[in-house]
C-alpha cells in the first residue's frame, strides 16, 4: 500500500467537508503519511480464513414494542439549531440557481 | 464522630463511601459536601484555562447546591434515600446533561445546551447525586493527554507541567486534586484507564454494553464504553452500580443484571486470592522494551503482592496484540469519520455562514474541529474509501477477531489478565503533541480490551522511583465478569494501602494555589 500524498489529503478533506488551507495541508499531510504507513501493518497478519469482527459482544437483533413514547418536543429539538424558522432547521442555499 | 470533628474535617479528602455513610448517619449535610468541593474547585482549578488544574469546563454550582439542599431536606423528613444520595460527582463533557453545556471538548459545540439527559445523567439524578460540573477532555475523546481539548489542556495535580492522561484527563485530575470524589469517564481505547494510571486514581471500563451509551457523544461506536472513576476501588464500584444496567434507548446495551461489583470489592478487601489464576500478558508487560523501569518495577512488586495473597501467576502470550494498535487506529478513525458527520452546522453547534450550505459546512468544520479530529476524520475517510476498504478496514476487523481469540485462549488458563496500564509515567505537556504516533503508543496496553469488548481496571501501583510519579496496574477480565476486576483490584489496593498508610493520592504534593 502506498503512502498518502498531499493531493490525496486535499481530496479526502473535501470529501469530509473540511476546508484546508495550504498551511493545513503542509502540516497534516506528512503526519498522515506516517500514520498510514504505520497502520498498514494490519494487512500483514490475518489470512483469508479469518472472519471479520465488527462488534465485540455477539448480539442478535434487538426489537421493541411499536408504541408511542414520550419524545423531544419540536421546540426542544430545534433549541440548539444555529437558525430555525417555522418549526424547521433553516440553512443556506442547498441547490444551485437553476433548481 | 462528634459534631465538632465532622465540622473540622476536610471532606474533600474523604472517600465517596465515607461521605455516603456520614450523610446517612447525619454527621454531615450534602450542602456542606458540595460547598467544600466547590471551594476546592475555586481554589485549585484556576480562574482561566491558563492556570491551575483546569479539570472543569463548566462548574454547575447553583444546581448542585439545589440538589444537595433537596436531599438534605428529604433526609431530615425521613424520606428513603438511594445509598449515594447527596454525594457529589463530576461528569465528563462527552455525556450530555440537559440544561448544562456539553461540548465533548470541541469548539464546534461551544455554547450548545442539550435538550435531553443521557441515560447515565438520568441515573445520576435518580441516585440524587449533585453534579459538580463537566470535566475537560481531548476533543471528541481523541487523545491521551487532554492537550487536544478545544479549551486548553488539563494539568496533572501531581505536577502541573505534566499531562493528566486522556481523553478523560479532566475527570482523573478532578479526583486527584480532590475537586470531586467520583467522576464519569468514557473509554474507547483507554480514556478511563490511562488517565487513572497517570494520576494515581482508579478507573474502570466495564464490559461493552454494561453501561448505556445513550446520550454519550459517540466517537467509535463499536469501542466506546462509559465507566466509573474514583480514588478507591470500592468508590468506583459504588458508582459502577449507579451507572450500569440495561437501557432500551441503547441497542447495544446488555440485557442482564449489573454485576455485583460492590460485593466483589468488599470481598477483595479481605486480601484472600487463594485459587485466583492471574495471567501476565507477555506482549504488554514491558518485556519487549518501551516500558519505563519504574513502571516495570512497581508492576513486578504488585505481582509479588498478589502471590502473597494466594494468587497463582502464569505468563500468557497474545501474539496478535502486536497488531492491535494498528487495527485500532484504522477502526476508530473509520467509525469516527462517520459519527462526526453530524456536525454539519444544521441542527446544533457552530455555523460559519457562507453563501451555500456546502461552503458553510466546509468552513464550519474547518474552524470547529482541531487538528487531531481532522487527522482522524481524514484517516477514516481514507480507510473506508473504494480500493482501500479491504486492505485497511477489512484487515483491521480480522485483527479484531485474532485479538479476541488470543483473549479467549488466555482466559482459558486464567481468571484475570494483568499488565502495567501505561508504558510510562505522565510526560510533559507539549512533549508529544507534534508526534501523533508517539502519542498513540500510550494506549498499547489498554486498546486490546476495547477491541474485544472486555472489562478492564486501572488502579495505582505506586510511584516510579526515578521520577516520583504515578504508575498504574491494569486488570482485565472476560466479558460480563467485571466483578473479578473489583475483587482482585480491592485485594491489591488493600495490600498497597496498608504499606502506604492511606491512598496514594494522599501523597500528592499540594496543588499550587
Amino acid at each position: 500500500m502506498s503512502s498518502l500524498e498531499r493531493s490525496d489529503v486535499a481530496r479526502l478533506a473535501a470529501l469530509a467537508r473540511i476546508e484546508m488551507t495550504d498551511a493545513d495541508l503542509d502540516r497534516l499531510s506528512g503526519q498522515l503519511a506516517v500514520i498510514v504507513d504505520a497502520v498498514a501493518k494490519v494487512a500483514e497478519v490475518a489470512g483469508e480464513d479469518v472472519p471479520a469482527t465488527s462488534h465485540p459482544i455477539p448480539m442478535a437483533n434487538i426489537h421493541r414494542a411499536d408504541e408511542v413514547r414520550p419524545s423531544l418536543a419540536q421546540d426542544a429539538a430545534l433549541s440548539g439549531a444555529p437558525e430555525a424558522e417555522d418549526g424547521r432547521f433553516r440553512v443556506p442555499q442547498i441547490l444551485g440557481e437553476e433548481a | 464522630m462528634t459534631a465538632v470533628d465532622a465540622a473540622a474535617r476536610d471532606w474533600t479528602r474523604a472517600t465517596a463511601a465515607e461521605m455516603a455513610d456520614a450523610l446517612a448517619a447525619g454527621e454531615v449535610t450534602s450542602v456542606a459536601l458540595v460547598q467544600a468541593h466547590l471551594d476546592r474547585i475555586a481554589a485549585v482549578d484556576g480562574a482561566d484555562p491558563s492556570e491551575g488544574v483546569h479539570a472543569f469546563l463548566h462548574v454547575n454550582a447553583e444546581e448542585a447546591l439545589a440538589t444537595a439542599a433537596a436531599v438534605d431536606a428529604d433526609r431530615a423528613a425521613g424520606v428513603a434515600m438511594p445509598r449515594m444520595a447527596g454525594v457529589p460527582i463530576a461528569v465528563k463533557d462527552v455525556v450530555v446533561t440537559q440544561g448544562m453545556p456539553s461540548t465533548a471538548g470541541s469548539r464546534i459545540l461551544e455554547g450548545w445546551i442539550p435538550p435531553y439527559d443521557a441515560t447515565v445523567t438520568r441515573k445520576i439524578r435518580e441516585a440524587r447525586m449533585p453534579i459538580l460540573g463537566k470535566t475537560n477532555m481531548d476533543e471528541f475523546a481523541m487523545g491521551s493527554s487532554t492537550e487536544h481539548s478545544g479549551y486548553g489542556p488539563t494539568r496533572n495535580p501531581w505536577d502541573l507541567e505534566r499531562i493528566p492522561g486522556g481523553s478523560g484527563g479532566g475527570s482523573a485530575a478532578a479526583l486527584a486534586a480532590f475537586e470531586a470524589p467520583l467522576a464519569v469517564g468514557s473509554d474507547t481505547g483507554g480514556s478511563i484507564r490511562q488517565p487513572a494510571s497517570v494520576t494515581a486514581t482508579v478507573g474502570v471500563k466495564p464490559t461493552y454494553g454494561g453501561v448505556s451509551r445513550f446520550g454519550a457523544i459517540a466517537l467509535a461506536s463499536s469501542l466506546d464504553q462509559l465507566g466509573p472513576c474514583g480514588r478507591t476501588v470500592l468508590d468506583t464500584a459504588l458508582l459502577h452500580e449507579v451507572m450500569g444496567g440495561h437501557d432500551v434507548m441503547d441497542a447495544t446495551s446488555l440485557d442482564e443484571p449489573v454485576p455485583a461489583v460492590v460485593e466483589a470489592a468488599l470481598a477483595g478487601a479481605a486480601m484472600d486470592l487463594t485459587g485466583v489464576r492471574v495471567g501476565v500478558v507477555k506482549e504488554i508487560s514491558g518485556e519487549d522494551g518501551g516500558f519505563q523501569d519504574g513502571v516495570k518495577q512497581r508492576f513486578e512488586e504488585s505481582l509479588d503482592r498478589l502471590r502473597a495473597m494466594g494468587a497463582e501467576t502464569v505468563e500468557v502470550s497474545c501474539p496478535s496484540f502486536e497488531y492491535a494498535l494498528a487495527a485500532y487506529y484504522v477502526i476508530l478513525p473509520s467509525e469516527a469519520s462517520s459519527n462526526l458527520a453530524k456536525f454539519d452546522s444544521v441542527r446544533f453547534g457552530m455555523r460559519v455562514e457562507k453563501e451555500t450550505i456546502e461552503k458553510t459546512m466546509l468552513a464550519t468544520r474547518a474552524e470547529g474541529f482541531g487538528d487531531e479530529v481532522k487527522r482522524r476524520i481524514i484517516l477514516g475517510t481514507y480507510a473506508l474509501s473504494a480500493g482501500y476498504y479491504d486492505a485497511y478496514y477489512g484487515s483491521a476487523q480480522k485483527v479484531r477477531t485474532l485479538v479476541q481469540r488470543d483473549f479467549d485462549a488466555a482466559f482459558a488458563q486464567c481468571d484475570v489478565l494483568v499488565s502495567p496500564t501505561t508504558p510510562t509515567t505522565p510526560f510533559k505537556i507539549g512533549e508529544r503533541i507534534d508526534d501523533p504516533l508517539a502519542m498513540y503508543l500510550n494506549d498499547v496496553a489498554t486498546i486490546p480490551a476495547n477491541l474485544a469488548g472486555i472489562p478492564g481496571m486501572s488502579l495505582p501501583a505506586g510511584l516510579a522511583p526515578e521520577d516520583g510519579l504515578p504508575t498504574g496496574f491494569q486488570i482485565l477480565a472476560p466479558a460480563h465478569e467485571d466483578a473479578r476486576l473489583y475483587k482482585v483490584g480491592a485485594a491489591l489496593e488493600a495490600s498497597l494501602v496498608a504499606d502506604w498508610g492511606g491512598p496514594l493520592t494522599a501523597q500528592a504534593p499540594e496543588v499550587a494555589q
